[in-house]
């Protein structure tokens, strides 16, 4: 069964420890701007969206890939290889949601990763906003639907 | 069934791995042109600059990958098609019968008509087996003369600063990359290179090379005479449908195709840099020689091979550009529209620049420079043509709030 | 580790902006923020100095655990000699503003002299610059915070500023942080104002390291299980928020009302945390919207509240249709309960221009209802009040008022020197509810015992944050003690000014403390910060600190005279409810405080505590 983070943002309250744990994961240090997930805070509409990859099934960042260094996990996980990547960012124009980044420290593309199946945000946030869960658990639809609107064709009958 | 793919690239491949996906039993002929594996033309700066190894540039790392999928795959240049007898007659393999026919033979670099242009030490930078004449022939310390500064000169450009050559760059546009960024882009970009030790000579053309192996002196229309122990071409490109002369497949600029990206003759297609197919922001057909659209392509023009039909419904320009550690990129109509608006952020000093274009309040186009965050969103919220309402007055004063727009405008995060 | 070692020394009046190495002997000694920062105000300042003037210096500084995974590891202190009160002022806050300090590469900020013109200063990561702010000067908070943002063109950049009343010497003027968090109390935006220093700019790209990442992660992810199981913490805080406590407090008759004459209010229900939740009047919907935290809080106390489109405040200003920080109980009570309101939605207008314009809601409340006071008994007039008809619950009173004190026009002026000076003015001074010219929170007394002699000692003047003893006397926490006897409550303020004081040091919050105690801080921060962190370790740190700060006011010209309380909560006994016919027993409980704190019958520490403290 496919799992996903699955986000639901009327129960985040912008505490950003998704972030702190992200990036102690990911760098070694509590740097959330280096996170992998970001926690939009919409202040005048009350409102705090966590945002990251959504691992979609036929992912533009890894299409685009020239040197295939974005595979898939068994999991669905699409994860970038940095003994592959060399940082020609072709991704980071590729996908229309914007959460595959590049790391100027290190040459490489960053996204998420789901830490290898035990997602760091999911496990830290105190409120159950991000849950790692199967894929098919409402919440994680109105994502791909979005996702869908960004198609050229090319994934509309994938 | 027997699906014949001229041309090994980005688009050749996707087409070939998903004709496999679609069809478990057919038979499928991938050609190629080069004496290496697939491999990605995106990838050989950073050979050139020693980042990695010929085999970081191949396409599929795993060596018995289109073995694994059962594509046959044919060392050989394409020598003409004759649509009518369904064969194509290929130079160094024996020709070959087609069901269905799929021309991604993508594009060469020109030769532009420069006295001395093929005088050893004058090299374009396209192929491998360019890359191992630039490694052979310029060394640390050499002076290196690259002409034309566009997006693929440009990319060039820092695995040679990286290669350690004094390197000019003689551009004949009034700024670089013209055909991807904006003036103010394109100087902030030229002086960023400057302020790295780079030579950059705009509005200039070479007009003569000369010399011999020892040596070579470049003539550059503004009077410089330069010394250089290698040349860089960097030109530009044509698609490659020379071949296509007399075949039945109708060409202009590249290859004309149609929404479903079939050529004029029955079950031939094309995709990728030699197709004229059709560009999402513009509605027009034109050759978008970039690799994101090579493999939009060859994933469609399979499933179109493959009897299920899929239109195109345009692919969305875009470019991404790695100079000495300044990034940019550019998508769609960057350059803005008619009756359009255009917000911009200019940080000459930071050396940050953001230029948004609007239609209404549709995004249409952008441009980036110095701003790499959540790049991405630019295409979703242009390919999605999402109504950005009250965040497009926003926008127009900060247009540094992009993704805070974009993810308002996918979550529907309005006003309580 | 933990702490980023370096601090930046502003020097307002030469222009400059240097860093330093932070002195990480007194870190060991005085932790972080509120202990360090003082530290260094106390050794670089003359605690004679005139607040306002140019030789006083503000400090803004973290805490080792700000900017870390800890659970509420959001905080910073802003320290200086107080506007309001003269005495060592030390305003904690929370919002995202302190994170993005240590992010940017620094423990504090200190700075000191005057500008000639109002200046803002921007630190994006190391780097550190004054700029022009004469555009901004007589600019809202809402207004420079975007400003500043768009200035730089980065939408992630963290502003503290103040608004007009800071600029204009509101005597509580406060930093505001984040658009709706504020270090509040004393007069700390007054001091930023006087300096000419509209702004802080924050935007920091690096990161924070622990000592032992792993262990750190363990034991910050134990310590918030605590939270999340704990009653107040896990529920009524995120739920309520600090509102919970408007219904309790009242029924346990130590709800000040109408400048403490009354110990309980008619209209508490209405401007409760209940009362937020519930479908309002004109259109419909409820006040509170959301919960919100504040950076790394896994409580999220926070609210985020709407005015009715339709109340009369905002009726035709659009530009406060939306959400933002809504009424905390502190807020809540000094708008509405001390003034006799109790309008909803005129309380959250209230609540809004406060942050707007950078003001103490609880002084400014309690000054209100000071004035209204005086105007009740015609001590004042509509002529001095510009026409305001200041009487008790009239919520056009409260709502005018706040706009004018927010910009110190008019009467706003007046209310802006704040209760002890307003009252003075006009020869009525025993109407003032402060200790040390601070206004007093919404704990009554007479009604909670501990809270007499926590207002009367702490050091910056009348304060609820500085020994939280509502917690004992009524939640029960650790241990429920009863809040109408004096008896042992100069042993439980003690421990909760000593605690506090260590916990105020530490980057994170102090309502974790309903759920945890000195001994859940130690391993936190023993496990991010090198040094040998323990319970006792941090006990001494505060009780270090709350002596240092005595010294400070002493040298100011305090004495013990100013550890006293109004006549009102000593002679006037409470009317209603529980604590009926009792009055304050402060006299009972000062002597013993002083005894136990090691300090002579003057309120002076002894040598032998000096010493015991290395101070």
């Amino acid at each position: 069964m496919l799992k996903a983070l699955v986000i639901d943002p009327g129960k985040c309250t912008g505490c950003k420890q998704c972030e702190l744990a992200c990036s102690l994961e990911q760098e070694g240090v509590f740097n959330v701007s280096k996170s992998r997930i970001r926690v939009f805070d919409f202040h005048e509409e009350a409102r705090f969206i966590p945002y990251t990859c959504t691992q979609c099934d036929e992912a533009w960042c890894q299409q685009a890939c020239p040197v295939n260094a974005i595979t898939t996990t068994d999991d669905g996980v699409k994860v970038v290889h940095d003994n592959l990547c060399v940082g020609c960012k072709v991704c980071t124009i590729a996908c229309p949601f914007g959460t595959v980044n590049y790391n100027a420290s290190t040459g490489k593309v960053i996204k998420c990763n789901m830490c290898g199946g035990d997602p760091a945000c999911a496990k830290i946030c105190p409120t159950d906003a991000i849950v790692y869960a199967d894929v098919e658990q409402a919440g994680h639809s109105r994502m791909e639907d979005w996702a869908k609107k960004t198609d050229s064709g090319a994934q509309a009958t994938a | 069934m027997h699906h014949v793919i001229l041309g090994a690239g980005p688009a050749g491949v996707v087409a070939a791995e998903t004709l496999r996906k679609l069809d478990s039993k057919c038979k499928i002929t991938l050609v190629g042109g080069e004496g290496e594996p697939p491999y990605s033309r995106m990838a050989i700066p950073y050979l050139l600059s020693g980042d990695i190894d010929e085999g970081g540039t191949y396409l599929r790392h795993d060596k018995t990958h289109y073995d694994d999928l059962d594509i046959k795959y044919v060392q050989a240049n394409a020598k003409s098609v004759d649509s009518k007898a369904k064969t194509v007659a290929l130079d160094g393999a024996k020709d070959l019968n087609y069901d269905t026919l799929l021309i991604a033979t993508g594009s060469s670099p020109l030769q532009p008509p420069v006295k001395g242009i093929d005088l050893p030490g004058v090299s374009t930078c396209w192929t491998l087996e360019d890359s191992r004449n630039i490694l052979k022939t310029a060394k640390k310390g050499d002076s290196v003369v690259l002409m034309g500064a566009g997006f693929i000169g440009s990319i060039i450009l820092e695995a040679l600063v990286k290669m350690g050559v004094k390197l000019t760059v003689v551009e004949m546009g009034d700024r670089m990359v013209p055909r991807m960024m904006d003036d103010t882009a394109g100087n902030m970009m030229k002086r960023w290179c400057q302020e790295q030790g780079v030579t950059v000579l705009t509005g200039a053309k070479i007009e003569e090379i000369s010399g011999d192996k020892s040596g070579l002196q470049v003539a550059v229309s503004n009077g410089d005479k330069l010394d250089a122990k290698l040349v860089v071409v960097a030109a530009g490109v044509a698609p490659n449908i020379d071949f296509l002369k007399k075949s039945g497949v109708k060409t202009g600029a590249g290859v004309i195709v149609d929404e479903h990206l079939a050529t004029s003759a029955p079950d031939v297609y094309a995709a990728g840099d030699v197709a004229e197919a059709r560009d999402l922001s513009t509605g027009e057909w034109d050759v978008m020689a970039i690799q994101p659209v090579a493999v939009e392509h060859g994933y469609l023009a399979a499933q179109n091979m493959a009897g299920v039909p899929t239109p195109h419904q345009g692919s969305l320009n875009m470019n991404v550009l790695d100079t000495l550690g300044l990034i940019s990129s550019s998508f769609g109509s960057w350059q803005g529209v008619k009756g359009g608006e255009s917000a911009k952020l200019v940080d000459e000093d930071g050396f940050r620049y953001l230029r948004l274009e609007f239609s209404g309040d549709q995004l249409v186009g952008g441009q980036a420079v110095g701003m790499t965050e959540n790049i991405g969103v630019m295409r979703g919220l242009i390919q999605t043509g999402y109504h950005l309402g009250d965040w497009k007055d926003k926008l127009m004063k900060s247009p540094q709030r992009l993704t805070e727009a974009y993810v308002a405008a996918s979550q529907g995060v309005t006003h309580v | 580790m933990s702490w980023t070692r370096k601090i930046l020394r502003v020097n307002l009046t030469e222009g400059t902006c240097k860093d330093e190495p932070l002195n990480m002997e007194w870190a060991d000694k005085y932790l972080g923020q509120r202990g360090l920062a003082t530290k260094y105000l106390v050794e670089e300042i003359d605690p004679k100095c005139d607040p306002l003037g140019p030789d006083n210096k503000i400090i803004y500084a973290t805490g080792p655990l700000t900017g870390t995974t800890a659970s509420t590891g959001g905080r910073y202190s802003v320290v200086t000699k107080g506007a309001l009160t003269g005495a060592i002022a030390c305003s904690n806050s929370g919002g995202f503003f302190g994170a993005e300090m240590k992010f940017a590469g620094y423990d504090m900020i200190i700075v000191e002299g005057v500008s000639k013109k109002p200046v803002y200063l921007t630190m994006i990561d190391g780097n550190c610059e004054l700029h022009d702010a004469s555009d901004l000067w007589g600019k809202s908070v809402w207004e420079v915070d975007p400003a500043i943002k768009a200035k730089h063109q980065d939408p992630m950049m963290r502003v503290a500023a103040i608004g007009i009343s800071g600029e204009q010497g509101v005597l509580y003027a406060c930093v505001v942080n984040d658009l709706h968090r504020a270090a509040g109390r004393s007069g700390v935006g007054a001091v930023m104002g006087s300096k000419n220093l509209k702004a802080i700019g924050i935007r920091g790209t690096g990161g924070v390291n622990v000592d032992d990442p792993k262990k750190f992660m363990a034991v910050t992810a134990e310590k918030k299980a605590i939270l999340a199981e704990n009653a107040v913490t896990g529920q009524a805080l995120p739920a309520y928020g600090t509102q919970v406590l408007m219904n309790v407090i009242n029924e346990s008759g130590a709800l000040p009302t109408r400048n403490f004459r009354d110990v309980q209010f008619e209209g508490a229900h209405a401007i409760s945390a209940e009362a937020m939740a519930e479908p309002s009047g004109i259109d419909g919907k409820p006040n509170l919207l959301t919960n919100a935290a504040c950076f790394g809080c896994t409580i999220g106390c926070g609210r985020i509240s709407k005015i009715n489109e339709e109340h009369y405040t905002v009726a035709n200003k659009p530009e406060y249709w939306h959400a933002s920080g809504g009424l905390e109980y502190e807020a809540a009570w000094a708008l509405g309960a001390a003034t006799g309101v109790s309008d909803m939605d005129a309380l959250t207008y209230a609540n809004f221009i406060c942050n707007e314009q950078g003001i103490d809601p609880i002084s400014f409340g309690a000054t209100v209802g000071a004035a209204m006071e005086l105007y009740e008994d015609g001590v004042i007039t509509s002529k001095d009040t510009g026409g305001l008809e200041m009487k008790f619950g009239s919520p056009e009173a409260l709502t005018t008022a706040v706009e004018l004190t927010g910009k110190a026009e008019g009467f706003g002026k007046e209310l802006g020197m704040g209760s002890a000076r307003l009252t003075a003015k006009y020869g009525k001074p025993e109407l003032s509810m402060t200790v040390k010219g601070q206004e007093f929170p919404a704990y009554d007394p007479r009604g909670v015992q501990g809270m007499g002699l926590t207002y009367a000692t702490s050091n910056r003047g009348a304060c609820h944050l500085r020994s939280y003893t509502v917690a004992s006397e009524i939640m029960g926490i650790p241990e429920k003690t009863d809040p109408h006897v004096t008896e042992g409550k100069a042993g439980l303020v003690k421990a909760f000014q000593d605690a506090t004081g260590a916990v105020d040091s530490s980057g994170l919050c102090v309502f974790t403390t309903f759920a945890w105690t000195l001994d859940d801080f130690a391993p936190q921060i023993d496990a991010a910060c090198e040094g040998n962190w323990t319970t006792d370790k941090l006990a001494e740190v505060g009780e270090r600190i709350w002596n240092m700060e005595r010294q400070f006011n002493l040298s100011a010209g305090f004495t013990a005279a100013d550890d006293n309380l109004p006549q009102r909560l000593l002679k006037d006994a409470a009317k209603t409810g529980p604590a009926e016919g009792l009055t304050s027993g402060l006299d009972k409980m000062l002597p013993e405080y002083y005894e136990i704190r090691g300090w002579t019958k003057e309120g002076v520490p002894t040598n032998e505590t000096v010493s015991r403290l290395a101070l």
